[in-house]
């Protein structure tokens, strides 16, 4: 077991050094570094400083060393737009991408399951073809074009919810969420609608053939035949045996949401890391698409992590199989 | 197979158990009608969108079937644009856009794919590991994301975009190859070709490759509609092609702005002409992987 997490590890810090690499290689080597780190405004002798400060008279090698040190440090450089640390600029706006990653990953669940299981148990019929087709439609939609149609349907002609921004914020043990006022609800609704569709389509799918295959098994048939209630085999026999790959894709869905939400924040002017990425990106504000970068690639990094350690725990075959390797 | 029945044919085959669904059949079709939309649209479309001379700014943001307010009464049967840019025509233009760039970045995509995975299974050993650890290391990352920041440091423009799609998608085919050519090194045809001493290119591509095809065909014709929506995802956000090259995704973008005062059109229509794309090439690529997968037929 320490072996497997050990492993784990281990492949993460090659990933995030791998990862270092091709980022400084992006930004130092391809790239004039001088472009990308320094204002454009700058004037001749402000570059010539700059440039000696950045160390880009120094060779290569030595270069990245600084890099990985500062970067370790949490020092990735200052906004252009914004005049402060590129990373705390990220920081601030994390809450706000979280809780729309979250609420979307709650919708998912909440309606995927049981959407799923339904489609499951009673896959010929009318409902759970419906509930299948659905489901394509939701893979095959490009999620912005949803995110404007959910805008047009229900902001524009309806008039019910908002169409844009984050509503006014609570304090939650100091961070500041939506969630918890009314208002900010009805801001949160239609962005975390919008990103969970695919996800919500893919744990429909899930749970839907993780149902089929778990009817056919011999525990099923022994459950029934011990006189079990049809609801007790559903919910405690099937349930519980499905679980083990939906909690997987669950964890693992969860940064790509987060990777998603730079889309759906920019249709609904959702204030988080990703509207303010593609405002960097416009903006030519390098140093914040560098520091947006490194948090993300920590955190898919830390995330696959996790869900390899979780899911060690939860299967005993990964473990047995690990043992044997 | 059975004595009395026809010698095999597998083209025959693959068409009769195509049509054998008819809503793949529909989405066939509606394939065709899209690729000679796109293929022909300069002599199809109304008027030539991005011919300035053509455009009347008084014609501009009219509701779908409105007349034109200058030339003849002309219909635009799909409204226009803030620019009174006939939709119809932008559309179809768009469309030819959207089509070659996904067409394009698919078949570099698996050219290069199919090159590292063949490599990977044929040689085995430590060329097999570095290259999946990075086909590992690239799909454990959203697509959307290696896009985004590659274009950001790329900067913008048709040449760079379809860079971006051809580096999001090879993985996807260097995985596929791989897990196909591993199966069929394994058989007795693999053997009798390097009994036969011959050269390491002629057993790859004229022996391994063939048989490797028909799960490659499934996942490119799913990766052509999944680089269209990631073009045109790309596009919305402002990082994909330039406007005088707009795509369905920059069309859907201009609209945005208007939506929210009612105006509707010029943003919903192209998104239907999208969807209308990456659905029927979905419907197609489904059946045809029933059709393709060997442990399904008859």
């Amino acid at each position: 077991m320490p072996v497997t997490i050990l492993r784990r590890l281990l492949q993460s810090i090659l990933v995030l050094f791998v990862m270092s690499l091709l980022v400084f290689i992006g930004v130092y080597a391809i790239g004039n570094p001088v472009d990308i780190l320094i204002s454009p405004q700058a004037d001749q002798a402000e570059i010539a400083r700059a440039t000696a400060a950045l160390g880009l008279d120094r060779p290569l090698a030595e270069q990245y060393w600084v890099f990985l040190r500062q970067a370790a440090a949490g020092d990735l450089g200052r906004s252009f737009a914004f005049n402060v640390p590129a990373i705390q600029l990220i920081l601030e706006r994390m809450p706000a991408t979280l809780e729309l990653a979250v609420a979307a990953m709650l919708i998912a669940i909440v309606f995927g399951i049981p959407l799923g299981l339904w489609a499951g148990l009673a896959p010929d019929s009318i409902s759970g073809r419906t509930i299948m087709t659905g489901s394509i439609l939701g893979f095959s939609l490009p999620t912005f074009w949803v995110g404007l149609m959910l805008i047009m349907v229900f902001s524009v002609e309806l008039g019910w919810l908002p169409a844009s921004g984050r509503g006014p914020t609570v304090e939650l043990l100091g961070v500041p969420v939506s969630f918890l006022s009314g208002e900010g609800l009805a801001h949160l609704l239609l962005p975390a609608a919008n990103l969970a569709l695919f996800k919500l389509a893919l744990i429909i799918r899930l749970t839907r053939a993780g149902t089929r295959e778990a009817l056919l098994q011999d525990y099923v048939r022994f459950a029934r035949a011990k006189g079990l209630s049809e609801a007790r085999v559903i919910f405690v026999h099937v349930l519980k045996n499905i679980l083990i790959p939906i909690v997987t894709v669950v964890g693992l869905e969860f940064g790509s949401l987060i990777a998603f939400a730079i889309v759906t924040e920019s249709v609904f002017s959702w204030p988080g890391m990703g509207k303010l990425l593609i405002e960097s990106i416009n903006m030519l504000d390098r140093p914040v698409i560098v520091a947006y970068l490194c948090i993300i690639v920590t955190l898919f990094t830390l995330i696959n992590l996790a869900v390899d350690v979780v899911y060690s725990l939860l299967d005993p075959r990964v473990r047995l199989a690990d043992a044997a390797a | 197979m059975n004595p009395g029945q026809t010698p095999f044919q597998p083209r025959r085959r693959i068409a009769s158990e195509f049509a054998e669904s008819r809503i793949a059949l529909a989405g066939l079709a509606l394939l065709i009608v899209i690729l000679l939309i796109a293929l022909f649209a300069p002599l199809i479309s109304p008027q030539n969108p991005y011919d300035l001379a053509q455009l009347d700014v008084l014609d501009s943001r009219l509701p779908p079937g409105a007349q034109s307010q200058s030339d003849g009464g002309r219909t635009f049967w799909l409204g226009t644009d803030d620019q009174g840019r006939d939709m119809l025509s932008g559309i179809f233009y768009g469309l030819r856009t959207s089509v070659a760039v996904g067409v394009a970045s698919t078949l570099a995509a698996l050219a290069i794919g199919l090159c590292f995975g063949l490599l990977a299974a044929y040689f085995g050993g430590w060329v097999d590991t570095l290259i999946m650890r990075i086909v590992d290391i690239q799909l454990s990352f959203p697509s959307i994301l290696i896009a985004l920041i590659l274009l950001a440091l790329l900067g913008q423009g048709l040449d760079k975009i379809i860079v971006a799609l051809v580096a999001v998608q090879w993985a996807y085919y260097a995985r596929t190859v791989r897990g196909a050519a591993l199966v069929e090194r394994r058989k007795e045809y693999m053997e009798a070709a390097a009994g036969l001493a011959l050269s390491h290119a002629r057993i790859v591509f004229r022996h391994l490759l063939p048989n490797c095809l028909p799960p490659l065909i499934v996942v490119a014709t799913v990766q052509v509609a999944a680089a269209i929506t990631l073009e045109a995802t790309l596009s919305f956000l402002g990082l994909g092609l330039p406007i005088t090259e707009p795509s369905l995704g920059l069309l859907i973008s201009n609209g945005f702005t208007y939506m929210l005062s009612g105006k509707y059109w010029i943003s919903f229509f192209p998104g239907v002409a999208l969807l209308a794309t990456i659905v029927s090439i979905n419907l197609v690529a489904d059946q045809l992987r029933d059709v393709l997968n060997p442990r399904l037929q008859k």
